[in-house]
């Protein structure tokens, strides 16, 4: 589904260019569950970016569903995004001056999904999510748990083939975070590939292939129940 | 996206922020009703100078001595004519063109005018009885002047304003008024205002001819009005007279023959271009409304860049965000320049209950021309800010590096 060739990307801090990504070979499979983790500035972000086509490389070739992503206009990009990926980020990026109704519905506005489409499927996917009976409210008017999960309906309402999660527990406290994390998984289990960002290593320990980054480089890439993978040359 | 989203989009950005919207629209309001209002003004001044001028019926043509070879500009109003015209020379004329009804020679001068021991300074004029026919000026009392202009009497018309100055309270008809060394029986009084020539007559007299011309020791007329029958081309008419008055004087051409039609499209032309730059004034604080709008749109850009970045990861294409957007300071603008339209038609409707002789109404081009470049402006003003916005890498603007 994916596959990352010497990928390389470069940021420059102040006078000094910072190695974000660094010769990274990656292949993802369909129906994946990959966590990413690492400390801070070891990349991680970077590479989610990079995945979910927000950014571009410096160098290397990134295919996704056997097409070449980094020669695609922005349009292409975009439209790539909007029907094939979904995203879960630590702060939701609700729209605050939208309903939870209207933020789940803004992927399919953007798509032209036609009125009546959305409202069936904004309101299938807020039952299963468990916040039908919030969906007018403002989301300041709502907690962070339930705010992720309005986050979540959105990521998904487009029914993506890859979902990215940037610490979707971040912001979150214990309890809420594992309501979170059940439903990822969840939507995992119907097939959706999942890759999750973290710092929290037992979410990230949950996954089943574990990815570790360091310094812009994948340090390890972990299966456990299978032989520890040969890390990439 | 489509339309109908983008707009409803757009409108929650709208209502759901409303100290800077209503900022925008009070602006805009401002700006438009700001054009409407001047431009009324002008057309409302052009209307009154019009109507002022309309009782120089369509059939009256003026002539004066002295001729303006430039044309296009106003003729002169006092001119140093080589050769006068005489009171001779304007019943020559009438028994020479046919199509001439009636004569009305005008001397005027200014002298005292007194009774007893009120006396008054005031405008006369040496008319007969045409004048007022022409003119068509009622009397409150008596008669008119006679119509003869060899008639010897000494008699007047009197203002009503310097009758009442001079005379209060008491039968004006058959009085002597002093007019200067000349004794003048009063034959009539005249009703109303009466403007001529921009002159309030209320405060004047009206003497017979012959007194003028020795009041005034002159054969010169000052005016001579003409009234002509209709039912034959204005054009060739006056051709006709000033063939004949070439004839008279020599043939050579010297006096001016001005239809009122001529004055008033001059005046036209003058109180249009007058309106036009009021309306251009109105226009400035349209533009200083969008530069407001461009200031608004910066500051919303970047307070929403995060959201700008959002729309980005979800599958918005620059082309997209661009139009939220624009769409959002139209929309502004449009709602503010119905605002404004709204209360310069409110503001007109107090205006001309106020002051009912001067009606004032906008004219549409205005209406038409303030509405398009309010919405304009805001466009044009917030495209640099929507461009740059739209063009922000998805990344930059979610995590706001």
């Amino acid at each position: 589904m994916i596959e990352l060739r010497q990928l390389y990307k470069t940021f420059v801090l102040g006078d000094q260019p910072v190695k974000a990504l660094d010769t990274i070979n990656l292949s993802i499979g369909v129906g994946e569950y990959i966590s990413v983790m690492g400390p801070s500035g070891s990349g991680k972000s970077t590479l989610l970016n990079m995945i979910g086509l927000l950014d571009r490389p410096d160098s290397g070739s990134y295919t996704f569903e056997s097409a070449e992503t980094t020669t695609m206009s922005e349009p292409q990009r975009a439209e790539l995004r909007s029907q094939r990926m979904g995203f879960v980020f630590q702060a939701y990026h609700l729209i605050p001056r939208l309903s939870a109704r209207e933020n789940i519905e803004l992927p399919m506005v953007l798509a032209r999904v036609p009125s009546a489409e959305r409202q069936r499927r904004s309101q299938e996917v807020m039952e299963r999510l468990g916040i039908a009976d919030r969906s007018h409210h403002l989301p300041k008017q709502l907690s962070g748990g339930q705010r992720q999960r309005v986050a979540l309906a959105r990521a998904i309402i487009c029914k993506p083939a890859l979902l990215l999660a940037d610490e979707p527990t971040g912001n979150l406290d214990s309890h809420s975070g594992a309501e979170v994390v059940a439903l990822l998984e969840e939507l995992n289990r119907d097939g959706i590939t999942l890759l999750v960002v973290t710092h929290d290593a037992d979410l990230g320990a949950r996954a089943r292939r574990q990815l570790k980054m360091l310094d812009g480089r994948i340090d390890r890439d972990l299966t456990p129940g299978l032989a520890p993978a040969q890390p990439p040359e | 996206m489509n339309l109908l989203d983008k707009l409803l989009f757009c409108w929650r950005s709208v209502s759901r922020t409303r100290l800077r919207s209503v900022m925008l629209l009070l602006a805009m309001a401002i700006g438009v009703c700001s054009v409407v209002m001047l431009t009324s003004l002008g057309e409302g001044a052009r209307n009154y100078v019009m109507s002022e001028f309309a009782f120089l019926g369509k059939d009256v043509l003026v002539m004066f001595p002295g001729r303006n070879e430039t044309t296009g500009g106003l003729p002169p109003v006092t001119g140093a004519a080589a050769r006068n015209i005489t009171l001779t020379e304007t019943l020559r004329l009438q028994r020479a063109v046919p199509a001439i009804l009636k004569v009305a020679p005008v001397i005027i001068g200014s002298t005292l005018v007194s009774h007893g021991e009120r006396g008054r300074e005031v405008i006369v004029l040496g008319t007969t009885g045409a004048f007022p026919d022409i003119r068509q000026m009622t009397l409150d009392q008596g008669r008119n002047l006679h119509l003869d202009p060899g008639h010897k009497d000494n008699e007047c018309l009197v203002g009503s304003t310097l009758l009442q100055e001079l005379l209060p309270n008491r039968p004006a008809i058959g009085q002597l008024l002093r007019v200067a060394d000349y004794r003048c029986r009063v034959v009539g009084v005249l009703s109303g205002r009466g403007d001529a020539f921009g002159m309030d007559l209320s405060d004047s007299v009206l003497v017979s001819i012959s007194l003028a011309q020795q009041l005034f020791n002159t054969d010169s007329l000052f005016r001579v009005l003409l009234q002509v029958n209709t039912q034959q081309p204005l054009a060739e008419t006056r051709k006709r007279i000033e063939e004949e008055m070439a004839r008279l004087h020599q043939n050579e051409l010297d006096v001016t023959i001005v239809s009122p039609d001529a004055m008033l499209a001059t005046f036209d032309q003058i109180l249009t271009i007058m309106t036009l730059a009021v309306g251009g004034i109105g226009a400035i604080s349209l533009l200083v409304a969008g530069v407001l709008v461009m200031n608004l749109t910066i500051i919303n850009t970047s307070q929403r860049t995060p959201e700008i970045g959002l729309l980005k990861a979800l599958g918005a294409a620059e082309q997209t965000v661009l139009q939220l957007i624009l769409w959002e300071a139209a929309l502004l603008a449009l709602a503010g320049a119905l605002a404004g339209l709204l209360a310069s038609a409110l503001l007109l409707a107090a205006a001309n209950a106020l002051w009912p002789s001067f009606p004032m109404q906008p004219p549409l081009w205005a209406v038409v021309a303030a509405t398009a470049t309010a919405v304009l402006a805001a466009l044009l003003f917030a495209w640099v800010p929507a461009r740059r916005a739209s063009r922000l890498s998805p990344i930059h603007a979610l995590y706001r590096r």
